[in-house]
């Protein structure tokens, strides 16, 4: 494909071929065919029901909630939805798969083709295929450095459902890569399916890449199992793409395997326990019926879904008339975009100019100045220490001209550390912005009179000069002084 | 008194809630019973102590004059029943320690009604075969024995064990499940009745499963009357089964009216053999006479797919077990062998765990659901069984049961079909195509071959349609007469 | 279907079945005569026929999102023939 990314080997050019499978953990109460738990961190085999632990004669139940999850991400992923599927048996044979098969979607998943648009940082748009949804079971967790001898198995998480996100082979890159993770997360946060949190494994990455030279078909790939962050996501990547040209260069062939990614030395390694292709020989689960629903039940969803990033992006470009970029930023949480808008409801409320008017300068004053200091206190947007309505003061004392875009900043830092309101910090401060021309005039005069080399180095044509005299006129009014005023008045001056 | 092991269950449940005699009375003299037949090798646990305790309470019941369906009765339980506290085994070495802390549903539903626990009968190994020949716990003696010989007869399979604790008389009723024909065939051999529910009527959780779309639970008993009361304890919706049918079980035993005028009953072409036994035939033909005299019409049918059934059913089957028996992998319960590393953990574990039948057919299902076979094997086998039920459904249309033999042989001497599966797979040609349609079928004691050893009759009905199976299978038996008991020569073997 | 000894060894390690080399040649024989006469199945016309996916006619029930189970580590360890504390243990698998 044309502009894609290339890389140039020791013999010629080449391309890298990404698709990603996002297993994302499903935010309900139990699991997917059992009654059990699925909360994080619970003492080992804690969570786990006799059907988990797969005794002799236990049955699976599906769970409602996990069904509905799936065809929200599926609306969400803009995709079809199946209104019959099938549960398929995977079968293979690991200590922490206790029913010695896993419960899947081979052939009938719930969820066909979706797309999934990427945001460039050059402000282009880059849609990416889904190839399919599907719900299966999570599996339990082998500890294989609690003993020298033996690995120790804890079936908490046994049974979790998951919905395993297959993309098209689409991405080229590995920043695309990461940019795909990023957006799923969003999605899935967004629609509040899955909390998307990567360190606690609620959100996991296989990566599967090969390469080729343009324009040639596809070359054999390698799966890069269990990433759980979107630097592994690009580590691995960089690794394989080196990896794999360099194989093919030296006169070797890439080999259909599955590796791992180890994050201390960014190298990719095959896993020993998958070095046979798997034959999962599966078929349709014979406890189960086919799942269906009806179209009304779809529908019911959609209704219920949530604005979605793509779509909040879109309109907040319009109806706030923000940059892109900026709207960005401020949808990639939904908390964070509904902090803006109520942010600027607000403002617009106290300052009566409409949100159109003042929606840049909120964005700002959050990207800027708020999301600053909370990603370097790790807080999020719902812990932050101002919320929208004292910020909303804030930008009305700036609106309405009582205090200077640069006194705001200082106010701002007042209002973080003493957790007071805007109004009250430039009372007590009086940090009231100094927009008497009297005044200033009466200044003005007294530096002009009193930097006469600077006059005349500005007469004779040094027009930066400028910029020394306004600050001037700032210090002797302790920045309190407007700065339109100032502008106009020292332009008239000199 | 009489002889309490000479009841039958409806008389034993009579005689308990009428305050004839006492649950505790009746249990032990089945206790002892057991003792005293242990040659026949019918069970793999007695639990006496638990029969007792159980039979206690069910005389504290009657004393509150606060009775429930079946107080008092003693039942034996094949042994891929999971009973709390218990072992159970499924007559396998791999599960020969494993005691289920769960009881299943249909046994918890028996104690439910009153029922109480003798102990968990021998079968053959995860329910797979026919003749009770691949257990663990050894093979499982027929009472019954050819007039003409001394010879060792199986029981049938794979409820050989309950099969034979009815046919004894070493317990009121006892529970089997039905695959291919697990409770029908056995219970033909053993001349008893045996009878297999519509698949979904009886849940199939805690029940050790070996292919989960066609395991069902069902009563195997000395009469008809006795299945009807014991699957109405047994039955009922699960919500913890996906496949069990939320369907209100209707009360099975009043559907006992006797009467069977205008019924129509079909005579499936198909299923006269090339090779019958001329006895079988005759056999046969005598039941649909019967039918007839009891103002029945017969009526020819034809069932084209008839034999396909056994080589589906042998795909179908062991595919899916292949994949149940997974789960024994000696790391979270079951016989565990020495071993450094996981592979050959789980290699050596099953291999010295399973044997050689459950081997052979985990290996043919495995193959049967493998990569470039599955089209040919698996999804062909299941596209046949579609084929099968349509076959059924287009009969039913036109009459309202079907009239077969239930076996094509009586039973035959130990060992003397071991070495051929094939020759075993054949056993179970006339009960197979109804499990593969999930239909209700019914063996009931017709007649005895020329050697003395007892012959079966099966009656199918449509699905969920018990009731008219019950009804007609009784007119067979009361037209059939008293069936004849097998002389105890186990009495003085175990003495 | 005649399998040979070396599709035996494969199906036998898919299935996780230890079978003695000795033992290899004598079950591909009788495997083999197990699926001939399974073959004659090809003889049935199954041209738009559907598998069936089960003999009951209904769709699956789907039971309400609630915690109604777990907690019971000591029944689902009870019968371990490998533990240490509270988790489940095997030789030990390199990764």
């Amino acid at each position: 494909m044309t502009g894609a990314p290339t890389f140039e080997g020791s013999a010629g050019t080449w391309e890298v071929v990404i698709g990603l499978e996002i297993h994302a953990q499903v935010t309900s109460q139990s699991k997917l065919f059992s009654g059990a738990a699925t909360a994080f961190g619970a003492e080992p085999n804690t969570q786990v029901s006799l059907v988990d632990a797969a005794m002799p004669g236990m049955l699976p139940v599906v769970n409602e909630y996990c069904v509905e999850q799936a065809v929200r991400t599926g609306l969400g992923l803009k995709a079809k939805i199946n209104l019959r599927s099938i549960f398929d048996r995977k079968n293979y044979f690991y200590p922490d798969l206790p029913q010695g098969y896993q419960i899947s979607q081979f052939s009938d998943p719930i969820v066909g083709e979706g797309t999934i648009y990427l945001d460039m940082p050059d402000g282009s748009q880059r849609a990416i295929g889904i190839e399919r949804l599907h719900l299966e079971q999570d599996a339990g967790k082998s500890l294989h450095d609690q003993s020298p001898t033996q690995t120790y198995v804890d079936l908490n998480r046994s049974g979790v459902a998951l919905m395993e996100i297959v993309s098209k082979p689409d991405l080229r890159s590995a920043e695309e890569a990461g940019l795909y993770v990023r957006k799923v997360r969003t999605i899935l946060r967004y629609l509040g399916t899955c909390d998307g949190n990567m360190d606690q494994g609620s959100m996991r990455c296989d990566v599967n890449i090969s390469v080729r030279h343009p324009g040639d078909p596809l070359g054999t790939r390698a799966e890069i199992k269990n990433i759980n962050s979107v630097r592994f996501v690009h580590q691995a990547i960089e690794y394989e793409t080196r990896r794999q040209i360099e194989e093919i260069e030296g006169g070797g062939t890439v080999a259909l395997e599955t590796r791992r990614l180890d994050p201390s030395d960014g190298v990719t390694y095959p896993m020993r326990s998958k070095e046979e292709a798997h034959d999962y020989r599966y078929f349709p689960d014979p406890d189960l019926l086919p799942l269906e629903f009806t179209q009304g039940f779809v529908d019911n969803i959609r209704e219920s879904l949530p604005e979605l990033p793509d779509e909040k992006k879109a309109r907040f470009e319009t109806e706030y008339e923000i940059s892109a970029s900026n709207a960005g930023v401020l949808v990639a949480e939904r908390a964070k975009g509904e902090y803006f808008e109520a942010l600027v409801a607000s403002a617009s409320d106290k300052s009566g100019k409409p949100g159109s008017e003042i929606g840049q300068d909120c964005a700002n004053i959050l990207i800027t100045d708020l999301f600053g200091i909370l990603n370097k206190q790790g807080l999020s947007i719902e812990q932050s220490p101002i919320d929208h309505r004292s910020l909303a003061g804030l930008q009305a004392l700036k609106l309405d001209g009582t205090i200077s875009g640069r006194i705001a900043k200082d106010v701002f830092v007042e209002m973080l550390e003493t957790g007071k309101q805007a109004a009250d910090i430039v009372e007590e401060k009086g940090l009231r912005q100094v927009s008497d021309t009297g005044e200033i005039e009466v200044i003005i005069d007294k530096i002009i009179s009193d930097s006469p080399s600077q006059l005349a180095g500005y007469k004779a044509g040094k027009e930066n000069l400028f910029g020394y005299f306004v600050g001037q006129v700032m210090k002797a009014t302790g920045g309190k002084a407007n700065p339109q005023v100032v502008n106009e008045l020292l332009k008239k001056k000199l | 008194m009489a002889d309490l092991t000479e009841l039958t269950l409806a008389e034993a449940r009579d005689g308990v809630c009428g305050g004839t005699f006492s649950a505790v009375e009746l249990a032990q003299a089945h206790i002892d019973a057991i003792e005293g037949a242990r040659v026949l090798n019918s069970f793999i646990t007695e639990t006496p102590e638990r029969a007792l305790a159980m039979a206690s309470e069910s005389d504290a019941r009657v004393a509150a004059n606060d009775p429930r369906p079946m107080e008092g009765v003693p039942i034996a339980v094949k042994d891929v029943f999971c009973t709390n506290g218990v072992h159970t085994t499924a007559g396998s070495h791999i599960l020969e320690n494993f005691t289920p802390p769960y009881e299943s549903s249909v046994t918890q539903n028996i104690w439910d009604a009153g029922g109480v626990l003798l102990g968990k009968t021998n079968l053959d190994e995860f329910a797979m075969g026919s003749s009770n020949e691949t257990s663990f716990f050894g093979p499982v003696e027929n009472p019954w024995r050819a007039a003409d010989d001394g010879q060792s007869r199986v029981p049938g399979g794979s409820s050989g064990g309950s099969a034979v604790a009815v046919a004894a008389n070493i317990a009121s009723g006892a529970i089997g499940t039905d695959t291919g024909g697990s409770i029908r065939q056995p219970a033909a051999y053993s001349g008893i009745v045996g009878m297999k529910p519509t698949y979904g009527r009886c849940s199939r959780w805690g029940t050790v499963a070996f292919a989960s779309s066609l395991d069902q639970a069902g009563p195997m008993t000395r009469t008809v009357k006795d299945a009807a009361i014991l699957l109405g304890a047994m039955a009922g919706f699960d919500a913890k089964d996906s496949t069990s049918v939320d369907i209100t079980a209707p009360k099975f035993e009043a559907a006992l009216t006797g009467e069977v005028k205008g019924l129509k009953v079909g005579i499936p072409d198909e299923y006269r053999l090339e090779g019958m036994p001329a006895e079988i035939e005759a056999l046969w033909n005598q039941g649909a006479e019967w039918l007839r005299d009891a103002g029945a019409e017969i009526v020819p049918v034809s069932l084209p797919m008839t034999q396909y059934a056994l080589p589906a059913y042998y795909i179908v089957a062991p595919a899916e077990a292949s994949s149940n028996l997974a789960r024994y992998d000696g790391i979270r319960y079951g016989l565990r062998e020495d071993a450094d590393d996981l592979t050959d953990l789980y290699e050596i574990t099953r291999a010295s765990g399973f044997g050689d039948e459950v081997q052979r057919r985990i290996l043919i299902g495995t193959y049967a659901l493998s990569a470039g076979y599955y089209d040919a094997y698996y999804l062909k086998a299941q596209k046949v069984r579609t084929r099968i039920a349509e076959d059924f459904r287009q009969a039913f249309e036109n009459v309202d049961v079907l009239l077969t033999p239930t076996t094509p042989s009586e039973a035959f001497v130990v060992g003397s079909k071991s070495d051929d599966p094939i020759a075993m797979f054949l056993n179970d040609v006339f009960t197979v195509p109804a499990s593969l349609a999930g239909l209700p079928g019914i063996s009931v004691p017709a007649g005895l071959a020329a050697n003395g050893l007892p012959l079966g009759l099966q009656i199918l009905a449509k699905p969920f349609d018990e009731q008219t199976l019950f009804r007609t299978a009784q007119v067979l038996e009361t037209a059939a007469g008293v069936p004849s008991r097998p002389a105890p020569w186990w009495k003085e073997a175990g003495a | 279907m005649a399998l040979d000894k070396a599709t035996v060894a494969k199906i036998a390690n898919l299935a996780r079945l230890r079978v003695a080399e000795d033992r290899l040649e004598g079950l591909a024989t009788e495997l083999s005569r197990i699926l001939t006469w399974i073959e004659q199945l090809e003889k049935v016309d199954t041209d738009g026929v559907a598998p069936m996916t089960s003999v009951v006619e209904a769709s699956l029930r789907q039971r309400e999102d609630a915690i109604t189970d777990g907690d019971k580590a000591d029944d689902i360890l009870a019968n371990a023939p490998g533990q240490s504390a509270e988790f489940f243990t095997v030789p030990k698998v390199v990764e």
